[in-house]
Formats: C-alpha cells, sequence, structure tokens
C-alpha cells in the first residue's frame, strides 16, 4: 500500500470535482491510502504561460512547500504536472532562488500524472473498472508531447470491461485550448476546436475522454453549445466506473449535482 | 561592425523591411479565419508536407542522433559566432571573394544598391532568400531603378501577385493552381492566353518567362543557407534549378547572409544536408545544392560578394534563453506541423518569418514592443518543438517571452490578484464559492471581455454543488 498525496489541481477543484473524486475512489479501491494537503490551491501554470512569472513565483513556492513532506504526489492532469516538471525549477531560477529550485525539482521527481502512476508505478493496466460506453481518446498536448505518456491511457481504456474504444482521427492535433490562448486567439481556439469536435462526431462515439479537465471543458463546451450529444468525460472518472458504482450517478450525495465534464450552459 | 554597441545590442530598425505587421495577430488572424479558399489551400498543402516529410524522417534510424547532433553543432556555433565569422571572412577574401558587414536592413540594402550600380546593371536575377525578404531589398532596389526578378517559381507568383510570401519554403502556400493561372495571365508579359491550370503548363509558362532573363541580366542576388567559416564556403540549397543558374550564369555575384547562418567546419554540413530536405520538402537529398568558394577564374562569376547582416542578432544572441531561435535552418517544419499556422496562414504573422520559428524570431529582432502579440499566437501545444530538425525549444521561448512582452495592465492586475488568492487558501476558498454563486446567479452568458471569448463558441461547464475541497471536508 501506498500513501498517495492528491494533487487535485485548482481547475479539477473547483469546477470537475467528479474527476478527483473519482481520482481518490479509483486508488483508494486499488488499496492506497490517498491523502489532501489542504495548503494547496494552484500550480502556477496559469501565469507562467500567460508571461507573468514573477507572480507565478509564490505560487511555485507554495506548491513546493505544500507537497514536500510526500513520497508520491499524483494528480489527473498532465498539464498541471509538465508545468511542475518543466516549469517550476526555471520559474526559481528566474527569480534566483537556486535552493527552491533544486527543492521543486526533487518534488517534481515523486509527481505523477494519474496514467503514468497507474501504468509504470503501480504496474497496473487492468483496474476493474466497468463503463458500457463507445469511448474515442483525445491525447492531450501536454500528455502527449510534454510527459510522453504514450499508450499508456489507451491501454487502461482497452482493459476496461464494457468499453468500446474507437480510433480518434488526427488524434495528435491540438483542441485549440492552450489556457489563456482560448481567450487572447478566440478566433483561432475556435478553428481549432471546430476541426477537434468533427473529428470527434466521426467516431460515432459518444464519450470523449482526456487526462485533462482543461481541454475537455474546451471540447465538451464546444459539442454542449452545439447540442451534439456527446458527453466529456475525465480518464479517471471511467477508471473509477464500476458495476456497483458506475460513473455519473451519485454517491453518497457528495458531489450529486456535479455532470459530466462537459456541462452545459 | 561598423557600429561600437555600448549596452545592449541594436534591434531590427522600423520602417525597412517585413518584420513587422499592421496589426496585432489576432485581429490578422480572424480575417484569415474567414477566407474559407485559403484555409482549403492551406490545409491541403501543410497535410501534404506533413506527411511526406514524416515518411522520409521514418526512414532514417539515427534521426534523434542527427537532431542531437545539429543542435550542437549551432549551439558551438553561436557561442563562438565572431570569432567564425572572422574566420569566414578571411577565407572568403582569401577566395577572391569581398565581404562586407552591414549592421541593419539600411546598410545592407545600401550595400546591395551601390554593388549593382557599379556593375552597371539596371536588373537583378535573385535566387529565392528570406534574408533580402526580410530587409525589403526589392522595394529598396526599385527605389534606386534597378529592376530585381524573382526566380523561384512560388517567388515569381508572389511576385507578379503583388503579394507577399506567407511561408518560408512555400512562399505562395496559400494560392491554389487556379488563383496562380489567374495572376500569370494577369501580369506575365507574353504569356499564352490558353495557359490551363496544370502544374507542368504553369511551371513551362515561368520558365519561357525567365529563360531571356536569366541569359541577359549580370548581377545575381542571392541568400544563402550555410556558410563554412573554415573553407569560405557558401551553399544555397533549392529544388527548381533556377538557383543554379543564378549562381552560375551572371558576372557579379551578391549574397545577402544573415550571420547566424555559419557554420565551423565542412563535415558539419553533412549533418545540415540530411536534417533539411527531409524536415522540409520531404525529399531524401536536396534537388539542387550550389556550393561556391569567392572566384574561380573563367568559371561562373568573377566578382563576388558576401553581405554580412546583423539586423537584431546580435540582440537575440543576447537573450541566453531566446539565442535558440537563431539555430533555425529555416525548414519551415514547424510550420507545417502548426496547428496555428494551418488555419491562419502566414500573413497574419505580419512578419517574413511565419508559425511558430517566427512567432519567436520577429519580436526579438524588433524588440518585443513592436511584435508583442505573436508570442501568445499559439496554444504551446509542442508540435513544433517536436518537428523541429534543430531541436530548437519552440514552446519555452514563446513563454519566456510573454513573460517580457508589455502586458495590459487590467490583466496584470487580474493575475497579481489571483495570485494574491491563490497563495491564501482561505481566500480562494471563499473566492471559489463566490465565482459558482456569480455563476449560479448569472448561469455563464454574456461574460465580460476577455471572458466573452469564451462564450461566444463554448458552453461553460455547470457549477458543481460543491468543490472538491469541500467534498473532501466532508466525506
Amino acid at each position: 500500500m501506498m500513501r498517495v498525496a492528491l494533487f487535485v489541481t485548482c481547475l479539477a477543484d473547483t469546477l470537475f470535482p467528479q474527476a478527483a473524486v473519482a481520482t481518490v475512489r479509483l486508488l483508494e479501491r486499488l488499496g492506497h491510502e490517498v491523502v489532501f494537503p489542504e495548503g494547496q490551491t494552484c500550480c502556477g501554470q496559469m501565469h507562467v504561460n500567460t508571461g507573468y512569472p514573477d507572480d507565478a513565483l509564490r505560487l511555485v513556492r507554495r506548491h513546493v512547500r505544500v507537497f514536500a513532506p510526500y513520497d508520491v504526489v499524483v494528480a489527473p492532469s498532465a498539464s498541471c504536472v509538465g508545468s511542475v516538471r518543466h516549469q517550476h525549477a526555471t520559474v526559481a531560477r528566474g527569480a534566483g532562488d537556486e535552493r527552491l529550485a533544486s527543492r521543486a525539482e526533487a518534488v517534481a521527481a515523486r509527481t505523477y500524472e494519474l496514467s503514468e502512476f497507474l501504468v509504470d508505478v503501480l504496474g497496473v493496466t487492468e483496474v476493474g473498472a466497468y463503463y458500457p460506453h463507445r469511448v474515442t481518446y483525445h491525447p492531450t498536448c501536454h500528455s502527449l508531447r510534454m510527459l510522453r505518456v504514450g499508450d499508456r491511457p489507451s491501454r487502461l481504456l482497452r482493459a476496461v470491461r464494457g468499453l468500446d474504444l474507437v480510433e480518434l482521427p488526427q488524434a495528435e492535433q491540438c483542441c485549440g485550448f492552450g489556457g489563456t490562448f482560448a481567450l487572447k486567439n478566440a478566433d483561432t481556439s475556435t478553428a481549432m476546436l471546430a476541426d477537434k469536435m468533427r473529428h470527434v462526431l466521426a467516431t460515432g462515439a459518444d464519450v470523449c475522454t482526456a487526462g485533462d479537465a482543461s481541454c475537455l471543458m474546451h471540447i465538451g463546451g464546444g459539442l454542449s453549445r452545439l447540442r451534439a450529444g456527446v458527453r466529456t468525460v475525465h480518464l479517471a472518472e471511467i477508471l473509477a466506473s464500476t458495476e456497483a458504482d458506475p460513473a455519473g450517478t451519485p454517491v453518497g450525495g457528495a458531489v450529486a449535482a456535479a455532470p459530466t465534464t462537459g456541462g452545459t450552459r | 561592425m561598423t557600429r561600437s554597441f555600448l549596452g545592449m545590442p541594436a534591434t531590427a530598425p522600423p520602417d525597412v523591411g517585413h518584420l513587422r505587421g499592421a496589426e496585432p495577430f489576432p485581429a490578422a488572424a480572424r480575417r484569415a479565419l474567414s477566407d474559407a479558399q485559403l484555409r482549403r489551400n492551406l490545409g491541403h498543402a501543410t497535410a501534404t508536407i506533413r506527411s511526406r516529410s514524416a515518411a522520409v524522417i521514418g526512414e532514417v534510424p539515427d534521426w534523434p542522433q542527427l537532431r542531437a547532433a545539429g543542435r550542437a553543432i549551432k549551439t558551438d556555433t553561436m557561442a563562438r559566432l565572431p570569432e567564425l565569422l572572422e574566420q569566414l571572412e578571411a577565407a572568403v577574401t582569401a577566395a577572391g571573394g569581398t565581404v562586407h558587414w552591414a549592421a541593419d536592413a539600411v546598410e545592407a540594402n545600401r550595400i546591395v544598391t551601390d554593388l549593382v550600380r557599379a556593375a552597371g546593371a539596371d536588373r537583378v536575377i535573385k535566387v529565392k532568400s528570406m534574408v533580402t525578404q526580410e530587409i525589403g531589398l526589392n522595394e529598396a532596389l526599385e527605389a534606386a531603378g534597378v529592376e530585381p526578378v524573382e526566380t523561384d517559381l512560388a517567388e515569381l507568383i508572389v511576385q507578379l501577385g503583388d503579394d507577399r510570401p506567407s511561408h518560408i519554403l512555400v512562399p505562395a502556400i496559400h494560392r491554389n493552381r487556379a488563383e496562380i493561372r489567374e495572376i500569370f495571365l494577369r501580369a506575365m508579359p507574353g504569356v499564352d492566353p490558353a495557359l490551363t491550370d496544370e502544374p507542368a503548363a504553369l511551371a513551362a509558362a515561368a520558365r519561357r518567362h525567365l529563360r531571356q532573363t536569366f541569359l541577359s541580366t549580370r548581377v545575381a542576388v542571392s541568400g544563402a543557407n550555410f556558410a563554412v567559416a573554415e573553407t569560405g564556403t557558401l551553399a544555397v540549397v533549392e529544388s527548381e534549378g533556377n538557383g543554379r543558374m543564378c549562381l552560375t550564369l551572371p558576372e557579379t555575384l551578391i549574397t545577402v547572409m544573415g550571420i547566424e547562418k555559419v557554420v565551423p567546419t565542412w563535415r558539419d554540413l553533412e549533418v545540415f544536408l540530411q536534417l533539411l530536405p527531409r524536415a522540409s520538402t520531404g525529399e531524401r537529398m536536396n534537388p539542387y545544392t550550389s556550393m561556391w568558394t569567392g572566384v574561380t577564374p573563367g568559371d561562373g562569376p568573377q566578382a563576388f560578394h558576401l553581405v554580412l547582416l546583423d539586423n537584431g542578432r546580435s540582440a537575440v544572441l543576447a537573450d541566453p534563453v531566446g539565442r535558440q531561435a537563431l539555430h533555425c535552418i529555416r525548414c519551415s517544419a514547424c510550420l507545417n506541423v502548426c496547428p496555428v499556422y494551418e488555419r491562419t496562414g502566414g500573413h497574419a504573422y505580419g512578419s517574413v518569418y511565419p508559425g511558430p520559428i517566427g512567432a519567436v524570431l520577429s519580436p526579438q529582432l524588433t524588440g518585443i514592443e513592436d511584435n508583442a502579440s505573436l508570442p501568445y499566437a499559439s496554444s504551446l501545444c509542442g508540435a513544433c518543438y517536436d518537428a523541429c530538425p534543430v531541436m530548437i525549444d519552440i514552446p519555452s521561448i514563446l513563454v519566456h517571452l510573454r513573460g517580457r512582452a508589455p502586458h495590459p495592465r487590467a490583466e496584470a492586475t487580474a493575475m497579481a490578484a489571483a495570485a494574491y488568492t491563490m497563495d491564501h487558501p482561505a481566500l480562494y476558498a471563499a473566492a471559489q464559492r463566490a465565482a459558482r454563486l456569480g455563476r449560479l446567479a448569472g448561469r455563464g452568458h454574456g461574460l465580460p471581455p476577455p471572458l466573452s471569448g469564451w462564450t461566444a463558441s463554448r458552453d461553460l461547464p455547470q457549477p458543481p454543488s460543491r468543490t472538491f475541497r469541500q467534498w473532501w471536508a466532508e466525506r
């Protein structure tokens, strides 16, 4: 049994708690202890990527302080793990704080995206999930090209009972989210989203999944606007789903009103 | 250099050349995105080049090692650029060439114009070159009464169409063959009115148009892909043979070259001549690779001038993160894989250097204030970094430049407030609850700018009944 610190990410905490709850349930079901360090807020990626490394510094410092005591940190997001691995030490060095940079590198070395943790650390691909839906998987840019998670999510999905995994055409193309890119270059972002939605719809899947709630918020927001009848669901929710406890069913009333990741208006 | 620098090196001067757009990227992109023909032309062309390039790269077992070697050679070159340039100057001079140093576009244009005048010519033939587009050489020559004739097919299309290049390798990528036929019928003297839009017919029309010009023009202007410091050898890599004619037929050859194009040794070409064609055109070997060293009596141009151009490159070199942009070998692989470029095309970037590499190079050459929107013209998807044959970490440079870009005051205030809130968990939790209540009241319609950019085309997620941390506290 491992003791796992959940790095929830600010987006999942605030808007997509069902993805974080699913991560907790999945890891507990696999026999591990999950703890939630309550001092965590945001990794600072939005600040770094929008050009505010000075503002990000205090968030990097907080993240490192909060997670330094733990041996294993797991997040349901490739993008936020990517920021921890590839940006935190750079932000610290840019501010001349070499000590923070080396502490950030130590935390980064113990931080895993969910599919990495399951496949590489725990060595499992069959997690005992049941999800009777036609599903297509969008490899988010940061899972594909920053973390190089490769086929780990697909291997996990293929082992889910009842799940019909269909390949997404031109899967490796960006959905157009890009954080504040979606606001600053909303037209270009929308053009990219239009093509991504076209490919999702072409699969005939009723669910589009991914390892990042942010990209799913983007794709799901577009599909919802078109009333396309396709949901977006985080990978963790599918892996947490079982016959006894299917995804999307309120359990204990805790996140009863939480919709699937795409949402409605 | 003709100037002695004190402090930071100068950036490229305004009002000359083509490094600055007339409007910010989002506005230019918005117009481009609504051009359905452009979208179709670009989508088709980039997908074709992408698959061709991927196929021939897949044949090379040591591609990762070649990329690493390319990066290592460029890193070494930048670390001792002044010494290598002086070595190049000595070697070119010893081989009978003349080397000129141009601090910026104004100096380079003046040097070339004076050389053309001194040769008594009123027309020059040109090999496709990015650097002469960068400095606006054609406009400078025309102002001096010299006619520049572009001999690369795509550059000719751009020139006859009174257009601007939109791609580093395929300047007329935004045009399809029907549009090219129309341009030729309108602007090519003596063209057959029965011209069809068959690619072979269009190429033949251009060939007939250019042949007499090749034979009767005494001065040529080229750029350079590489210059070997060790030997003084210049190299131009092209695929039509027009370059070979320009480099061999005239009496006088003038080559304008960015100072970052130097490589230390002849052996280094082995690496780049493998990387470049596979990454750029998707060819195993480049069709026409012309190399020359100074002047050879009785063979080829009898006068050779090399103009070494800075135009902001020393300023790029001064930035430890940004200097990687100088490693670029202009293959345009990053353009072909970029989801932003594929949809907006090159003109939206304003500069002759479009796409991901342009988004990091142009703002550094001009100073970030003049191209402040370009580092944001990317979703940071990382496809460019994977495609780059010399492993330029373009996403990291984009993020670095965003940190140096001027920020809107309201955005800066909001970002600082957000960071402060997120650094205080109690405030953060209160803000989460407030955001949820606000959403419940407003349902996400008609958000104020910049958030309206989201709701224009996407719904907002329905707010959950509680945040994760509330769930955790209550479980």
